[in-house]
C-alpha cells in the first residue's frame, strides 16, 4: 500500500503529477484551482525528479507551453477553471489536430462569464463536445474523491499517450476544495530521453541522421486530406469507446429508478439513494466516471429495468442530452440540479426523485 | 571562363544547403522568405547544430516553412511561438530552439508571449521577418506598417491619429533585461545578406551561453502586399522603411573576457 495523506483534492493533483513522472506543468493562477502550482512551487520538483514547473503570463501561453512540451514527447500538464479553461480552447483545439497527449485538469465553477468561484458543473458540453473549433473530442474523467483527483492524473497521462490526445480531468471546486484521505501511489521515475525517444518516434527531439524530419502541424491545406485526418481522429475516438470507457454503479441490481451524477453531484447522489433506500424505495446511481467516452452502452443495458432516471447535475441540464441518447428516449429521463456555484443537498436531490416519479 | 570550368566541383562557390528540402518555395518571386530561410540553415549547418535543432514556425507565410527546412519542426497557433519555445527549451535545455515570425504574429497577436519570454529570458532564439503588412491574408495593415502606407484595411494609407504608431517592437524588447542581443538586419543586397548570416550565427553562438533570448529582426519586402516588382519593394524598403527601421545591432553583449 503507498503512503497515506490527507489532502486537499487539487494537492491530490500536484502529487499526482510529480509521482507520475511529468516532465513539465505551465499553468496561470485562477480560482479554485491555485493550490495545484502552489503546492508544485513548494515541493520543487524540479530539484527532486527534474520537473520544469513554470507561471505562464496567461492561460493561452500556458496551454501553448503543453503543445510545445508535447511536442517533444513530454509528459506535460495544465490545469486551471472555467473561465481559464475557455481561453485554453484555443491550443486544446490544437492539440487534438496535432494528435498531442497531454492532461488539462478543470476545476469548474460557475459561470458564464467570470461567474462565480463556488463549484459547478456547468462546462460539461464544452468539455465532452469539442469546446474549442473542429470536429474533435477530449478524453474526459470525472472525479468524485480527492483520491481519485490523484489517481486520474495517471490513467491521464497513460490515456494521453495511448491515443496521443488531449485529456481532461472535469473536477469542480467542491472536489478541489476539499480535504480527504489519499492513498498515494509510489513514484514512477520520469523517462529518460533515449526512452522518450523510443516511444515517440514522432517527437520533435531534433531530427537525427537515420529519420525523416519529424513535423507537429494541425495544418491540413487539402480539403480532402483534412476529411482524412478527421476520420482518423474519429476512429480513435471510437477506440475509446470500445476499450476506455469507465463507470460505476451502485445499488443498480434491483434498481427501479436510477439517479445518473458525476463527480460532486455523484456524492450527494450516493446519500440520497441511502435515504431512498431507508424507506424502501429502490433506487441506484449510475455514474459515468469517464464523461467522454459517454458510458451508453451500459446505461442503455440497466434502462430495461428502469421506471425513470434522474439526471442529477450542477448545471441547468447538460449531461441529460447524453442520457437521452444512451436509453434512447424509452424510459423517462429527468432534470434535477442547481447551477451559478449552488450544490444541491441530497435531501433535495430525494425529494426531487419523489416528485418527479413516485407522485411527491 | 568556359561554363564547364565554372560548375566544376573545386570552383563552386555557392552551393544548395543540405537543409533545404527538395520542395520548391512557396513564397512569391523576390520575397525576402526564401534567403532568410537559406541563411538560417547555412548557419544551422556550418554550426553543425542542425540533429539537435527544433524551429518553430506559426501562422503567416511562413506556416508551411517546414516544407522546406529539412529539420524537425513544430507549427504554432498564431502568436504562440513564443510559448511553444519557452516548454521546448526548458525540457531539453541542450537543444538549439529558434522561431521564426512575422510582424503580425510577434507584434500583434502574439505580444504578450512575445515580450513575457523575452522577460524571463529564455534561452531561444526569435528570428523576426518585418514587412509591414500581414501578406498570407491579402495585404491587411500590421503594427509595424509605416505612417501613410497603404494597406487592405488602411487604404487611404495609416492614419496614425485613427491607427495608432507604428510599434518599433525590437527596440522595446532590447529594454529588457532578458534580452542578451537585438539586431535588425535585412536580406536585399548581398551584403545585406552577409550580415544577416553575421547576425544569424552570433544568435545561435549567443544561445549555447544560455544568458537570453538572442533576436534577429529581418526588415523584408512583401512585393505581392506592397504591389511593387520585387526590384520596386526593394528600393522602396530602403527609402521608406530603413529610416524608420535602422539597420544595425540595437543591443550587443558585453561578453566576459576568458
Amino acid at each position: 500500500m503507498g503512503e497515506l495523506k490527507l489532502m486537499k483534492g487539487n494537492e491530490a493533483v500536484a502529487e499526482a503529477a510529480i509521482r507520475a513522472g511529468a516532465d513539465g506543468y505551465f499553468g496561470y493562477p485562477i480560482t479554485p484551482q491555485s493550490e495545484i502550482m502552489e503546492y508544485l512551487m513548494t515541493e520543487k520538483p524540479y530539484e527532486t525528479t527534474g520537473m520544469v514547473v513554470l507561471q505562464a503570463e496567461s492561460e493561452v501561453a500556458a496551454i501553448n507551453m503543453v503543445y510545445g512540451g508535447a511536442s517533444c514527447g513530454r509528459m506535460v500538464m495544465t490545469s486551471s477553471s472555467s473561465p481559464g479553461i475557455s481561453l485554453k480552447m484555443e491550443g486544446i483545439s490544437y492539440l487534438a489536430g496535432a494528435e498531442l497527449p497531454a492532461v488539462i485538469v478543470n476545476v469548474v465553477r460557475g459561470g458564464p462569464g467570470l461567474g462565480t468561484i463556488q463549484p459547478s458543473q456547468s462546462d460539461y458540453f464544452q468539455a465532452t463536445k469539442g469546446g474549442g473549433h473542429g470536429d474533435y473530442r477530449m478524453y474526459v474523467l470525472a472525479p468524485s474523491s480527492v483520491q481519485e483527483m490523484c489517481d486520474f492524473v495517471k490513467i491521464g497521462f497513460d490515456m494521453a499517450f495511448k491515443y496521443r490526445n488531449p485529456v481532461m480531468i472535469l473536477s469542480d471546486g467542491a472536489i478541489g476544495q476539499m480535504m480527504e484521505k489519499v492513498v498515494l501511489f509510489d513514484p514512477i521515475p520520469r523517462r529518460t530521453p533515449e526512452e522518450i525517444e523510443k516511444q515517440c518516434p514522432w517527437a520533435t527531439v531534433g531530427k537525427k541522421a537515420n529519420r525523416e524530419r519529424n513535423i507537429i502541424t494541425s495544418l491540413l491545406l487539402d480539403s480532402h486530406e483534412q476529411e482524412q485526418h478527421v476520420f482518423k481522429l474519429r476512429d480513435k475516438y471510437k477506440r475509446m469507446q470500445q476499450e476506455d470507457v469507465k463507470f460505476e454503479k451502485i445499488q443498480c441490481d434491483d434498481a427501479e429508478y436510477l439517479f445518473v451524477a458525476y463527480g460532486s453531484s455523484a456524492r450527494i447522489c450516493q446519500k440520497a439513494v441511502d435515504m431512498a433506500r431507508a424507506q424502501g424505495i429502490k433506487v441506484g446511481l449510475f455514474r459515468p466516471i469517464t464523461l467522454f467516452p459517454f458510458p451508453s452502452e451500459e446505461l442503455k443495458k440497466l434502462s430495461s429495468q428502469i421506471k425513470g432516471i434522474l439526471s442529477v447535475e450542477m448545471s441547468l441540464g447538460q449531461m441529460i442530452e447524453d442520457i437521452k441518447l444512451a436509453v434512447e428516449c424509452k424510459v423517462p429521463v429527468n432534470h434535477f440540479g442547481r447551477t451559478g456555484g449552488v450544490i444541491h443537498s441530497p435531501g433535495e436531490v430525494f425529494e426531487a426523485l419523489k416528485s418527479t416519479y413516485l407522485g411527491g | 571562363m568556359d561554363i564547364k570550368d565554372i560548375i566544376k566541383p573545386e570552383n563552386i562557390v555557392y552551393k544548395k544547403t543540405k537543409l533545404f528540402t527538395e520542395k520548391p518555395l512557396s513564397y512569391c518571386p523576390g520575397c525576402g522568405h526564401g534567403t532568410a530561410h537559406r541563411m538560417l540553415l547555412e548557419v544551422l549547418e556550418e554550426m553543425n547544430i542542425y540533429s539537435d535543432t527544433v524551429g518553430i514556425a506559426p501562422v503567416g507565410c511562413s506556416v508551411l516553412a517546414y516544407e522546406f527546412l529539412d529539420i524537425d519542426m513544430q507549427q504554432a497557433a498564431h502568436g504562440r511561438a513564443p510559448a511553444l519555445a519557452t516548454a521546448v527549451k526548458r525540457l531539453m535545455p541542450d537543444k538549439f530552439v529558434f522561431t521564426y515570425q512575422g510582424d503580425g504574429d510577434l507584434a500583434a497577436i502574439g505580444t504578450a508571449e512575445t515580450i513575457h519570454a523575452c522577460n524571463r529570458g529564455e534561452n531561444f532564439t526569435m528570428i523576426f521577418i518585418n514587412n509591414g503588412i500581414y501578406g498570407m491574408t491579402g495585404g491587411q495593415m500590421a503594427p509595424t506598417t509605416l505612417p501613410g502606407m497603404r494597406a487592405s484595411t488602411c487604404p487611404f494609407g495609416r492614419n496614425t491619429e485613427i491607427m495608432g504608431n507604428p510599434l518599433k517592437i525590437t527596440e522595446l524588447l532590447a529594454q529588457l533585461p532578458g534580452v542578451y542581443y537585438a539586431t535588425r538586419q535585412a536580406v536585399h543586397t548581398p551584403n545585406a545578406v552577409r550580415k544577416t548570416k553575421k547576425a544569424l550565427r552570433n544568435a545561435f553562438e549567443y544561445q549555447k551561453l544560455k544568458k537570453g533570448i538572442s533576436f534577429v529582426e529581418i526588415v523584408s519586402n512583401c512585393n505581392s502586399g506592397w504591389k511593387m516588382t520585387p526590384n520596386q519593394s526593394n528600393k522602396w524598403m530602403e527609402d521608406n522603411m530603413f529610416p524608420f527601421y535602422p539597420l544595425g545591432d540595437i543591443k550587443v553583449p558585453q561578453l566576459e573576457k576568458v
